[in-house]
């Protein structure tokens, strides 16, 4: 499966981003393979609205089905949610070790958003 | 004549100018209307006490997508060419936030199957009504909306064309403020006399210089605070069109949601003064 993670970085060992709508990039990861890439999130940076659905855009097109960051606000969740991408909240440390802690279990996939947006 | 009065800070006496000026002006048989057009908070009407006939919804457009015609991942153009980010393209089809959409059309127009029609959500009311024989406008934005621009402009082209228009502006510099003053012939900025008030109105100053509005100021609450406000004014060389004193009297009228006019001894004498400045100025713009 392919899963995006946030992150602040190109690398494994970059830091995770615990932002979604404007992380600086993410960090898309084929767990069948091993390979992983980067995807850019510069372009969301500077919008003054719809960051969030727009990096939810992108991840799908990545082919996604999960994504692993620190929060998501109410559109970006609503629309990971049509994507059917698995939402897993809370990550910390780098890239590496948030996916860690997603293959070991230790992280459930979101019910609702936990950020107002615009946060 | 188009009056628009700004402030930038937020409480320094706008309503009370507005609602003080029009009935200076209305007592002195001039063909005024004013509107309200601080539509997160109007409250002029509780100094005029209109009679209000009519209440309008007002609505912005929203893109609605015909799912048997639009083609999805095979397209995506809509969500492309949308400034404001608004639709995506996601699982095949095209999702809509309505809440972010500014009713420009682009979507519409670019579709090539032609599967985006306009549908409408609701942003507010427009209630138009007499002060008297004064006609009196204002707006009210649906408690939880962003959007307030287009219902700004609502109130302006329901309010009437008289031979003195005056409009209470919302407080700030941004987007509701530029849409209140967007065809001003001439604006009143209310002021007080303190650092609070020299701070943001300098910044209602340089707002009003970049969309080329001739200005004036008013001092409301003169006495208070220091002289800091009177030496910018001489320093930047702005036209110091009126003051209002600060007055206990004056404050206590207020407070009951009474006009200065009609109730407070000697104030009719500071709106008078203004309406003279205020003329002279205009005058002066079209020599």
């Amino acid at each position: 499966m392919i899963i995006a993670i946030s992150s602040q970085g190109p690398g494994l060992e970059s830091q995770v981003d615990p932002r979604f709508g404007r992380a600086a990039g993410f960090v898309v990861v084929d767990t069948d393979s091993g390979k992983h890439s980067y995807s850019d999130n510069e372009q969301n940076l500077q919008l003054a609205q719809g960051a969030g659905i727009q990096a939810a855009q992108n991840v799908a097109k990545t082919g996604a089905t999960a994504v692993i960051t620190g929060h998501v606000g109410p559109k970006a969740y609503l629309a990971l949610n049509k994507g059917n991408i698995q939402i897993f909240l809370g990550a910390s440390g780098t890239v590496a070790e948030s996916l860690e802690a997603y293959k070991n279990g230790t992280m459930q996939p979101a019910t609702s958003p936990d950020k107002q947006g615009h946060w | 004549m188009r009056i628009v009065i700004a402030s930038g800070k937020g409480g320094t006496g706008k309503t009370t100018v507005v609602a003080n000026l029009a009935t200076y002006l209305k007592l002195s048989g001039l063909n005024v209307s004013v509107a309200d057009c601080d539509v997160e908070e109007p409250n002029l009407h509780l100094f005029l006490n209109p009679r209000l006939d009519i209440e309008k919804t007002t609505t912005v457009p929203v893109p609605k997508v015909d799912p048997e015609r639009c083609t999805g991942d095979d397209c995506g153009l809509c969500a492309q060419l949308c400034r404001f980010k608004a639709l995506i393209l996601m699982a095949g089809e095209v999702m809509v936030f309505a809440e972010l959409c500014h009713g420009c059309g682009l979507c519409t127009l670019a579709c090539p199957e032609k599967a985006i029609i306009e549908d409408s959500r609701i942003i507010g009311v427009v209630r138009s009504g007499m002060v008297g024989c004064m006609p009196f406008t204002e707006g009210e934005l649906r408690i939880g909306e962003a959007m307030s621009p287009p219902l700004i402009e609502a109130v302006k082209s329901a309010s009437p064309k008289n031979e003195v228009e005056l409009i209470d502006c919302p407080p700030g510099t941004s987007c509701p403020v530029i849409k209140s003053l967007d065809g001003a012939d001439f604006s009143v900025l209310v002021t007080e006399p303190t650092p609070f008030g020299l701070h943001d109105l300098d910044l209602a100053v340089q707002t009003l210089r970049q969309l080329r509005i001739p200005f004036g100021v008013v001092i409301n609450r003169d006495g208070m605070g220091n002289s800091c406000v009177h030496d910018y004014l001489e320093r930047e060389g702005i036209a110091l069109l009126g003051t209002i004193p600060h007055s206990l009297e004056a404050a206590q009228a207020y407070s009951r949601g009474q006009l200065h006019v009609g109730h407070v001894q000697g104030f009719e004498a500071h709106y008078a003064r203004l309406w003279d400045n205020i003329r002279q100025q205009i005058g002066e713009i079209h020599s």
